[in-house]
């Protein structure tokens, strides 16, 4: 397996979220903040790459009836553990993603690639396509977040940091973000449910262009 | 007097204020899969609510019972997780002899209620809200329903974005999502609705 291709797959062209459009819960329900977004994207990356090792190492032994059930457990294992993790390492952020990081058992990413990969390939080439396809939907995460928090709370880095009387100052979970965009300026509605449905749409059409005219490009030389 | 108020704004919360789709995000893999068409959408629906119903009565007695009591509270995610996955298999074949016309229907979709968020997700806010035995069984069949008041709208309109006429770039997903977030943004007219 060519490492440059897998990491292409995962970013680009075999988009976990763009392309294969799966996970597409958590991404439009977290993404509100830019915390949010970098926590669960770590938090799924973690999970996956893990699962995906462990799946392809006892792949030879699951029988093949049974085996969405064992993906399954093993998932819902790691899940708890980083769950588990989080609550004690990063309560602020074990808060604001509430639900969403148990039901991390059931973001269809992991379950994917454990299908469609893992399970028929080796323990390297799952482990780095774990890591790429993590990192794939940990890029699409956090440009979400960028834009739904610039455009619907006219900050950046919300979560994070936070000018203050102090200068600059750096709070997990807590800071209000830098403000870009004076408070009566910003769209309130893109942090709503709303902005999640459009924003996500505005990006998955932005990658079907961008790939239809990379392709009539290859096409035609 | 009180129980009933309260289990009229649990239900009146779960259908249209907080709606399982539009407001909380759970379900959205089903609810762009299978929306296609209409009789489908249907379907789904019931399957979904039938199963959310009866994944909160049993979580509700697995937790309260079993994972309580053995102060095995860390172990509620895969518990549950394995509860649904077993209801899922066993009404599957349930059906499968007892109404195989409704099984031939929903066919590939029965299994994939098992990783459905809507699901896991009602268990999991029972037990965050502490909801009582009937709150938890009114919670989950209400989520459904408005899993399937959802899902049955957006087929309708999606099967006459046939005829629209609408960018090539957005083919597919991109303009049922904006379709999705028109109907989020018209749910949100429900927010503030209360039960006396």
């Amino acid at each position: 397996m060519n490492l440059g291709k897998q990491f292409k797959e995962g970013l680009i062209t075999n988009n976990p979220v763009l392309v294969q459009v799966l996970g597409m819960c958590s991404t439009m329900a977290i993404t509100t903040s830019f915390f949010n977004g970098l926590g669960m994207g770590i938090s799924v990356l973690v999970i996956l790459t893990l699962s995906n090792v462990i799946i392809a190492a006892i792949r030879k032994i699951i029988p093949d009836k049974i085996r969405i059930a064992m993906f399954i457990v093993v998932i819902a294992g790691f899940v708890t553990c980083v769950d588990l993790l989080i609550q004690a390492f990063v309560p602020a952020l074990s808060e604001s993603l509430g639900v969403f990081i148990p039901l991390i058992v059931v973001n269809c990413i992991i379950l994917g690639r454990a299908e469609a990969f893992s399970y028929k390939n080796g323990i390297g080439a799952s482990f780095w396509d774990g890591i790429f396809q993590g990192f794939g939907y940990t890029v699409v995460l956090l440009i979400m977040c960028v834009i739904r928090e610039f455009l619907g709370a006219g900050t950046i880095l919300g979560g994070l940091l936070e000018i203050g009387e102090n200068g600059l100052s750096f709070g997990l979970g807590t800071a209000a973000g830098i403000r870009i965009l004076p408070e009566q300026f910003p769209i309130g509605m893109l942090t709503l449910p709303v902005g999640g449905f459009l924003i996500l749409a505005c990006l998955i059409a932005a990658m079907q262009w961008a790939l239809s005219k990379s392709k009539n490009k290859e096409e035609s030389k | 007097m009180d129980t009933i108020t309260n289990l009229l704004s649990i239900t009146l919360g779960a259908i249209l204020v907080n709606n399982f789709i539009f407001s909380q995000f759970l379900g959205c893999c089903p609810f762009l899969g299978v929306s296609k068409k209409v009789d489908t959408a249907v379907g789904m629906g019931i399957a979904v609510t039938f199963v959310m119903g009866l994944a909160s009565a049993v979580c509700y007695v697995v937790d309260e019972f079993v994972l309580g009591r053995f102060g095995l509270d860390y172990m509620q995610t895969v518990a549950f997780i394995l509860v649904i996955a077993a209801l899922v298999q066993f009404i599957e074949m349930f059906l499968q002899k007892a109404m195989p016309s409704l099984y031939t229907a929903l066919g590939i979709y029965l299994p994939l209620i098992t990783t459905n968020c809507a699901v896991l997700g009602v268990v999991l806010l029972n037990v965050q809200n502490s909801y009582n035995f009937i709150e938890s069984v009114v919670y989950g069949i209400t989520g459904g329903l408005g899993f399937l008041l959802a899902i049955v709208l957006f087929a309708s309109i999606r099967e006459r974005l046939v005829f629209a006429d609408y960018p090539k770039a957005f083919e597919g997903f991109p303009i049922a999502l904006v379709t999705a977030g028109l109907m989020a943004l018209a749910f949100m007219g429900f927010s503030g609705l209360k039960v006396w």
